[in-house]
C-alpha cells in the first residue's frame, strides 16, 4: 500500500503492506534506527514515539493506521531532557533511552493536563506536585535492563522543575 | 504475520456492512491486544477493518445521569475525564492500574472488553489450549497455574480474565451498547463476558457481526466513595494476581449499600454477589468484611500454585473495605 506518514515534520511516501508496525516502517522503510525494537509485544516501552504529542509503542501500532498523524521520533527531539540524561547518568547501554525520552515528553505533557496517574492520592485533584513516586508510576511503561532508573528519575525531576 | 488486506471504515455503516457481507473480518482499533495476537499467529484475519476514524469518540451525559462513553474513547482518556474521577473513582483508578501509559494512550473502551486472557498456554502454539484450538486441551490445567483463575473455571479452562476496567465497569453495572446491521442491542455488561464452561474459546456475548459503540455508566451515588486495588508481582506494569473494586455506603454503623468485584482470581470480571448479600445492612467491622469474603471465595477451585489467591483475595478485600470505611467515618 502507498501510504504517507508525517514524521519529524516532513512528509514520506512509502510503499509498505498493513501488517508492517510504525516501527518497522521508521527503522526498515524509512532509517529512522533511533527509535528501538526491544520486546516486539508493547512490554518494554523502547520503542516509544510520539503520536500528536501522545506516547504510544510503535512496535502494537500499524503503520497504515498513523497516517495524517504527527510523528515524532527521537530523530525530531531537541529538549531539555537529552542534556539532562547525561547529566544524571540516565544510562549505561543507552538501548532504551530513546522511547525512555520520548515517554517523558509525553508524560511531562499529560501531567502539565492535568491528567492523574496510579499514584495519584486524590484523583479528582489536577495539578499535583511530580514527585519521584509519580515519576516512576507514570513511566513504569520503560523498563531499562542496566538499571539506570535512579539517574532517570533524576534527569525528568530536574526538567520537571 | 499473516498478510490481510486492510480497509479504513470511513462511517459505521460501511463497518457493519463490510462485516455482515464477508468472513474472517475482525475490527482493528488500539491495535494493543490485536496487532500482537496477530503477530503471535493466534489471530489471522483476511481482512482487517481500521474503525478508529469512526465518530465514537464521546464522553456525554444523558438527561438521566448515565455516562454514555464511546467505544473509541481511549483509556488514559476516560481515565483523566473529570466527570469519571469524581462520580466513579473505581473506574479511574482501575484502568491507571492496567499496562502503561503508551498502552492506556492507545487501547480503546471497546477494546479493553474485548482483550484476551494473557494465560501463557494460550500463547504458546506447542501447548494444549481450548479457548486457541477447541478440542486440543488445556496445559494449565496440571501445569504452571500461578495465573490462573480459582472462581468460574472448569474442566476445559482456567485462564483468567485480565482486564482491570471491566472489573470496575461490573461493579458499577454498565451496559454495552452493540450494533449490527440488524440494529442497536444493550447488554448488561454481567452478562458480556461469558465463563468458559464446555465452549472457552467463546468468550463474551458479541455476535460476529457486532461492533461495541459505546458502554453506559449508570448513576450510582456510592460509587463517588469508591477505590480499586490491584495486587500483583511487581509495583506497576503487570497483570492482577488479585485484584478488588468496591464502594460502600455506612450509615449508624450498619452497611446500607455495598458494591464488590473482583479480578485477576476469576475467568470473568467477577461480581461478588454472595459478599454483597452477606454485607448489606450488617455492620460494618472487620470480621463481617472477612466472613463475607470467605463466602464469596468458598467455591473456589485452586490448582497447585494458586491456592495462595484464595486467602490474597480475601484479605484485599477486607482491607480494600476497612480503608473504604475508615475514609466514610473520617470525612
Amino acid at each position: 500500500m502507498e501510504i504517507e506518514l508525517r514524521i519529524n515534520g516532513s512528509a514520506q511516501k512509502l510503499d509498505v503492506a498493513p501488517q508492517v508496525s510504525l516501527l518497522d516502517a521508521l527503522r526498515e522503510y524509512l532509517g529512522l534506527t533511533g527509535t528501538k525494537k526491544g520486546c516486539d509485544q508493547g512490554a518494554c516501552g523502547a520503542c516509544t514515539v510520539l503520536a500528536d504529542g501522545r506516547r504510544i509503542n510503535a512496535c502494537l501500532a500499524l503503520a497504515v493506521q498513523y497516517q495524517g498523524r504527527e510523528i515524532t521520533t527521537i530523530e525530531g527531539v531537541d529538549h531539555p531532557l537529552q542534556e539532562a540524561f547525561v547529566r544524571a547518568d540516565g544510562f549505561q547501554c543507552g538501548y532504551c533511552t530513546p522511547g525512555q525520552i520520548c515517554s517523558a515528553i509525553g508524560m511531562l505533557a499529560e501531567h502539565k493536563e492535568g491528567a492523574p496517574s496510579a499514584a495519584t492520592e486524590h484523583l479528582a485533584d489536577t495539578g499535583g506536585e511530580l514527585d519521584e513516586t509519580e515519576i516512576r508510576e507514570r513511566m513504569s511503561g520503560n523498563l531499562c535492563r542496566c538499571g539506570a532508573y535512579n539517574g532517570i528519575v533524576s534527569a525528568i525531576k530536574e526538567v520537571a522543575k | 504475520m499473516k498478510p490481510f488486506s486492510y480497509l479504513s471504515a470511513p462511517d459505521t455503516a460501511t463497518a457493519l456492512r463490510t462485516i455482515a457481507d464477508s468472513e474472517d473480518v475482525k475490527f482493528l482499533a488500539g491495535g494493543t491486544n490485536l496487532v500482537d495476537l496477530m503477530r503471535e499467529g493466534i489471530e489471522h484475519p483476511a481482512t482487517v477493518i481500521d474503525i478508529t476514524r469512526l465518530p465514537l469518540t464521546g464522553i456525554e451525559e444523558l438527561p438521566d445521569g448515565t455516562i454514555r462513553v464511546g467505544a473509541l474513547v481511549t483509556n488514559s482518556r476516560l481515565a483523566a475525564d473529570p466527570l469519571i474521577r469524581t462520580r466513579y473513582p473505581v473506574l479511574a483508578k482501575a484502568i491507571l492500574l492496567g499496562a502503561s501509559a503508551q498502552l492506556r494512550n492507545m487501547a480503546t473502551v471497546g477494546g479493553n472488553l474485548l482483550q484476551r486472557t494473557r494465560c501463557m498456554y494460550f500463547y504458546d502454539e506447542a501447548s494444549a489450549c481450548n479457548k486457541r484450538a477447541p478440542g486440543s486441551g488445556c496445559d494449565a490445567i496440571g501445569g504452571f497455574s500461578r495465573g490462573s483463575a480459582v472462581l468460574g473455571a472448569s474442566e476445559h479452562c482456567i485462564a483468567t480474565h485480565p482486564s482491570d476496567m471491566a472489573v470496575a465497569l461490573v461493579m458499577l453495572d454498565a451496559v454495552v451498547e452493540v450494533e449490527s446491521v440488524h440494529g442497536i442491542r444493550h447488554v448488561p455488561i454481567a452478562e458480556f463476558h461469558r465463563v468458559p464452561g464446555d465452549t472457552p474459546h467463546i468468550e463474551t456475548a458479541l455476535a460476529a457481526d457486532e461492533l461495541i459503540t459505546a458502554i453506559e455508566l449508570p448513576p450510582v451515588p456510592a460509587a463517588a466513595h469508591s477505590s480499586y486495588r490491584k495486587v500483583r508481582d511487581r509495583a506497576s506494569y503487570a497483570f492482577a494476581l488479585v485484584s478488588v473494586a468496591a464502594a460502600l455506603a455506612v450509615e449508624d454503623g450498619r452497611i446500607t449499600e455495598v458494591r464488590l468485584a473482583l479480578g485477576g482470581v476469576a475467568t470473568k470480571p467477577w461480581r461478588a454477589h454472595i459478599a454483597e448479600e452477606l454485607l448489606l445492612g450488617a455492620e460494618a467491622t472487620d470480621e463481617n468484611f472477612a466472613r463475607a469474603a470467605a463466602a464469596e471465595l468458598a467455591p473456589a477451585l485452586p490448582q497447585s500454585d494458586n491456592t495462595f489467591k484464595i486467602d490474597l483475595a480475601q484479605r484485599t478485600v477486607v482491607a480494600v473495605l476497612r480503608k473504604l470505611n475508615a475514609e466514610r467515618s473520617a470525612s
